[in-house]
């Protein structure tokens, strides 16, 4: 077995509140030079910078997983990750097609922008990416695993934007590869003030909005080597792939 | 007062749990973060808000609560009404926005 460093929450400039210096060109040198070896580009609720950033990590031998960091009616945040173009491009129209057609205002929320790897901008994106789909967090859940992602609410220690500050505690029968916690909290002080999710399986993202907050908070997984379905299998702590904090 | 008498008073409609219409209301309380309900509502308190999680029946049976109101004409998920009519708390519906119907239930408390 294998032990690789992940980092499975990002933003980059598509993100209104992401730091224009979030390029894709300018976030994969920072990963290369932080030691990553997995990272995942979670625009909220936009997969668009995922196919750029994976063309330019490949040089840098850096595994990169679409997704995105889905706001749910409730106002949850929740990590939503994809291996394939295929299932990219699906999610990809379903969050069109539930996120509210409001629009931006730059001078509020900040530039909402694709851009190449010249940092060259090709959009700016109209609707507001950081409104609320008008569907559940378990109907989300339901949908990412039908697709064949992995559901990882965000950082569940937080009080705002997250699954247990909108409904008060974990659903029970929310199906989580895994619970995000911040770079704010530990693994085991979490544990210690929410006894109910002692059995819950934890990583640690850094929800990098600057580019020297990449790779402020990551995990450590084992497993045999880097593909999709073994990082599921590390996260749900199968087979002896697991998550080494 | 009863959530029955709330009922009637405001015209809400009792969408589930109409088992438990004869809860004695004590108070309100209005907020859509349930973090923020756990800890503050008082037991007896009709709870206004425009979430519809199944999570909403948990906390309201927790701190056993008078009533759900949703507010905008929101309906509860199925599962949410399945927990109410176990628990029998009742989950009432209205059109009228948070603000409204908060207004509306502080006159009628405060009588």
């Amino acid at each position: 077995m294998n032990l690789y460093r992940a980092d499975l929450h990002m933003h980059t400039v598509l993100s209104p509140c992401g730091d224009l210096d979030m390029s894709p060109v300018n976030l994969v040198n920072q990963a290369a030079s932080c030691g990553l070896d997995i990272i995942a580009i979670t625009d909220h609720n936009s997969t668009l910078h995922g196919p750029i950033v994976r063309r330019l990590a490949k040089s840098k031998g850096i595994m990169v997983l679409y997704g995105a960091e889905v706001t749910t009616k409730e106002e949850a945040h929740c990590v939503c990750l994809f291996d394939t173009e295929e299932q990219r491009m699906v999610f990809q129209e379903y969050l069109e097609t539930h996120l509210p057609n409001i629009p931006n205002n730059p001078d509020v929320f900040g530039y909402q922008v694709e851009v190449d790897e010249n940092d060259e901008i090709l959009q700016e994106i109209e609707p507001l990416l950081i409104s609320a789909l008008d569907v559940g967090v378990n109907q989300i859940e339901a949908y990412v695993h039908k697709l064949g992602g992995l559901f990882i609410p965000a950082h569940v220690n937080k009080t705002k934007y997250s699954l247990i500050s909108q409904l008060g505690f974990v659903p029970f029968d929310l199906k989580c590869d895994a619970l995000e916690l911040s770079l704010h909290t530990t693994v085991d002080e979490f544990k210690a003030k929410n006894n109910y999710l002692k059995s819950a399986r934890f990583i640690r993202s850094s929800d990098a909005h600057m580019l020297s907050q990449i790779g402020s908070a990551f995990t450590t997984l084992q497993m045999e080597h880097r593909t999709f379905d073994e990082l599921r299998k590390a996260l749900n702590g199968i087979d002896g792939r697991d998550i080494i904090q | 007062m009863t959530v029955a008498d709330i009922v009637t008073a405001l015209n809400l409609e009792v969408l589930s749990g109409a088992k438990g219409l004869q809860r004695e209301v004590t108070g309100g309380y209005t907020s859509d973060l349930l973090s923020d309900v756990m800890g503050f509502a008082d037991a007896g308190a009709v709870w206004v808000t425009l979430q519809t999680h199944k999570n909403v029946m948990a906390v309201a049976s927790l701190k056993e609560l008078g009533a759900i109101v949703l507010v905008k004409g929101f309906k509860p998920e199925p599962d949410t009404v399945e927990q109410s009519n176990e628990e029998e708390i009742p989950v009432l519906g209205t059109d009228l926005s948070a603000f409204e119907i908060t207004g509306k239930l502080y006159n009628l408390l405060n009588q």
